[in-house]
């Protein structure tokens, strides 16, 4: 408001702005060119070459690409990643929304319990799965112990290829859980209580109270915590290389570990950027997915209101 | 992890065993042409992987600096990233060590293949550079053939050897009248009599992690008589031999505690240390750890001997490393002043003594002062003195040596869980078919 006051007081020129702001612009732009895309279009060219550490490189076109799908490690990577995805999204949304709702209600120490939840999260991942690798340990851990109290046998947990992945969701989930009820505990505190007693009034039960009332109004935070969890999900390396390392055999091996023992172990980097351009594009198809779906959503609730 | 600090005992009996040295020692470098000083000033960089290699030159370094006045500054890293690190940095081209630690049945064939190391070939025939004790003869055969490119250039100097031997548990053997299994058909039939579930005791136990088991499984392939490459260098591990050999790995296992399939060294050694297994087979180099009185329950009961033999030979899986210099570096003759300081007699022997590891040069092995300061038992030293003849290189010498351990690794442990050794074999020599043939290309 203030600045074209002064600009006629002084007489300028109306359009005096755009070219002199250049010079501003040009220190962000530089920063973004040089660390995100330049390395960027670095890994495609890395990806489009043979190129071993300490051998020459050579340009070998899309052979790195021609390479994936007949890499049976590279396939199995990604259906590991994509069932340890789904798990640590679906089953963290699931028990936190628990948890926010059991935690909503009124109870004496209700602070402390919410604060003892939320515990896992503020915990370093490695040291988390150092614990925890103790923990599944077969003969001297404490899983299989309580297993034993009830009765149940010992399990091998991440020690066999069929309950590897399950196990490590089971740590993810614990660590992740209260950062979705965090997020939903805040959209329930949103949630007006209008809707409640009219429901009361009209002999709802609880369940029913959730499903109509409840769930709908906080659908869009649970899509905040799901793309949250997506994210985090796929990029997860810390736990499952602290744990397992892509073991037993390859049966817990994700892209991104797969990723590293190419590019780090191997040293055979084209290949490794070429993996990491597909990863790329898998993940940005499935934030697409997701956020096609929360279109869909409200595109419903606008028809359903109407 | 363990405790490796040398008692009182043991620096006792060492210094006596260095005072002898010292007096054998000085004189010879006394007369040799060597002249210590000359690079006097001189500042080294080393990069070492941690353990207790690293843990030796570090703790006597300062006697390198005073006899010679070469400054050294070193760092341990744990082995990996060691790998890592000192990959990438000589792949640059300007690494920022002089002198460096590998692991030879790792590293040998990539380094050899990119160049990296300096040539010491002429080095060691100079007498002005090089004490008269230090000749290549002294080396076992397994060093000079790890040092040594197929030229026969000598690319650093071998400075510790591990061999595989089995450890027992003799209380149990006691207890089930059992005697050391000669070939591996008897051992897995002793490890199926001794293995007694309800009481958490098994018979055996041994690397079940993918890549880890590697260094085991090739024990069982050599005595199967399994070769690695053939003539053309080609990869044999999905052969007959092969599929043998897993068969045999697997029984072992089947007597190993639950969960076998993902245990490194480390589970292993526990679960020995712990009473729980009766048989291991591992590198000589975990001795210590089992006869330490705070993390092991079996002290004084362990025997030790040859891994059994399988149909078509009895050989003990050998793998080792050593320390060379940087071909880029330009202090290459203090650095090797250095070298040779780190593989000598006095550094040698108290490597040994303190269990650390086992030195390449029969003259130490072979010095009655030497043995004298050993403090593991004498079984132990000679199971070691036992291995190093029917030794034999436990990998393959090729390049991708990690896509091998990994793929064959990932073959046998899935065969662990019930997978067909043929096929899961077939399966991962499919794969790295193609990665070997890449990286034996020459251009």
């Amino acid at each position: 408001m203030r600045e074209p006051r002064r600009d006629n007081s002084t007489g300028l020129p109306q359009r005096w702005g755009a070219p002199s702001y250049w010079p501003f612009v040009l220190p962000a732009m530089f920063i973004v060119l040089a660390v995100i895309v330049f390395p960027w279009i670095f890994t495609v060219w890395m990806s489009l070459h043979e190129w071993k550490v300490g051998q020459p490189t050579i340009f070998v076109g899309l052979f790195n690409y021609l390479r994936m799908p007949k890499d049976p490690r590279f396939v199995e990577a990604i259906w590991h990643t994509l069932l340890y995805t789904a798990l640590s999204v679906i089953l963290p949304l699931f028990f936190g929304t628990l948890a926010a709702v059991v935690f909503h209600q009124k109870f004496p120490l209700r602070g402390f319990m919410r604060g003892l939840y939320i515990m896992p999260m503020m915990a370093t991942p490695v040291a988390i799965a150092l614990v925890w690798t103790m923990m599944f340990h077969p003969q001297l851990g404490v899983l299989n112990y309580l297993l034993s109290l009830v009765g149940i046998p010992p399990q091998l947990w991440v020690f066999h290829p069929g309950s590897v992945i399950p196990s490590l969701v089971m740590v993810e989930t614990w660590q992740w859980s209260p950062l979705v009820m965090l997020i939903v505990l805040g959209g329930l505190a949103a949630i007006p209580t209008e809707p409640y007693e009219s429901a009361l009034i009209d002999g709802a039960s609880f369940w029913q109270m959730f499903r109509f009332i409840t769930l709908p109004l906080i659908t869009p935070f649970l899509f905040i915590a799901g793309m949250i969890r997506l994210i985090d999900a796929l990029k997860s390396f810390d736990i499952i290389f602290a744990i397992t390392q892509g073991g037993p055999g390859n049966a817990s091996e994700t892209i991104n570990l797969y990723l590293y023992s190419v590019a780090f172990v191997y040293y055979d980097i084209g290949y490794g950027s070429a993996i990491a351009l597909v990863f790329f594009v898998l993940i940005v198809v499935l934030a697409a997915v997701m956020l096609q779906m929360r279109q869909r959503m409200h595109w419903n609730e606008a028809m359903g209101g109407a | 992890m363990f405790d490796r600090r040398i008692s009182r005992r043991t620096v006792l009996k060492g210094s006596v065993a260095a005072g002898a040295l010292a007096v054998l020692g000085r004189p010879a470098q006394a007369q040799s042409g060597v002249n210590w000083k000359k690079y006097a000033g001189t500042k080294l960089e080393v990069i070492l992987a941690k353990g207790p290699r690293g843990d030796n030159l570090q703790k006597y370094i300062k006697e390198f600096t005073d006899l010679t006045g070469i400054q050294v500054e070193s760092e341990q890293i744990p082995e990996q990233q060691q790998r890592q690190k000192a990959v990438i940095e000589l792949a640059s081209g300007k690494p920022s060590f002089d002198v460096i630690h590998l692991s030879y049945h790792v590293q040998k064939r990539q380094f050899e293949k990119a160049g990296w190391l300096a040539n010491l070939s002429g080095f060691i025939k100079d007498p002005t550079l090089t004490a008269p004790d230090l000749v290549e003869s002294d080396f076992s055969a397994a060093g000079l053939k790890y040092a040594k490119d197929d030229k026969g250039q000598l690319l650093s100097l071998p400075w510790s050897v591990d061999y595989f031997i089995l450890y027992y548990n003799k209380e149990i053997f006691a207890k089930a009248g059992a005697t050391v299994p000669k070939t591996l058909d008897e051992m897995n039939a002793l490890a199926q009599k001794l293995t007694d579930e309800k009481a958490g005791i098994f018979g055996y136990v041994g690397r079940g992690l993918k890549n880890a088991n590697m260094t085991l499984w090739t024990n069982y392939f050599l005595n199967y008589g399994g070769e690695f490459l053939d003539a053309k260098g080609n990869i044999l591990t999905a052969g007959p031999e092969a599929i043998e050999a897993t068969k045999s790995y697997d029984r072992s296992n089947k007597f190993s505690p639950p969960g076998v399939a993902g245990f490194n060294w480390m589970e292993s050694l526990a679960a020995f240390a712990q009473g729980r297994a009766a048989m291991w087979i591992d590198g000589v180099g975990w001795a210590p750890g089992v006869e330490n009185p705070n993390s092991s329950r079996v002290v004084g009961k362990v025997g030790y001997a040859m891994v059994p033999a399988g149909p078509k030979g009895q050989y003990s899986a050998t793998y080792g490393d050593g320390i060379g210099i940087a071909a880029a570096s330009k202090n290459k003759e203090a650095a090797y002043l250095l070298c040779q300081w780190v593989v000598s007699k006095q550094q040698g022997a108290r490597l040994l003594q303190a269990g650390g590891g086992v030195p390449f040069r029969n003259s130490i092995l072979n010095d009655e002062g030497v043995r004298k300061g050993v403090t593991l038992p004498k079984e132990w030293f000679q199971s070691v003195i036992d291995a190093g003849k029917i030794s034999k290189l436990g990998l393959p010498v090729i390049v991708p040596v990690a896509e091998f351990r990994d793929l064959f690794g990932a073959a046998v442990t899935a065969t662990l869980a019930g997978a067909d050794p043929a096929a899961e074999l077939k399966k991962a020599y499919d794969q790295f078919v193609p990665i070997l043939e890449r990286s034996e290309k020459t251009s």
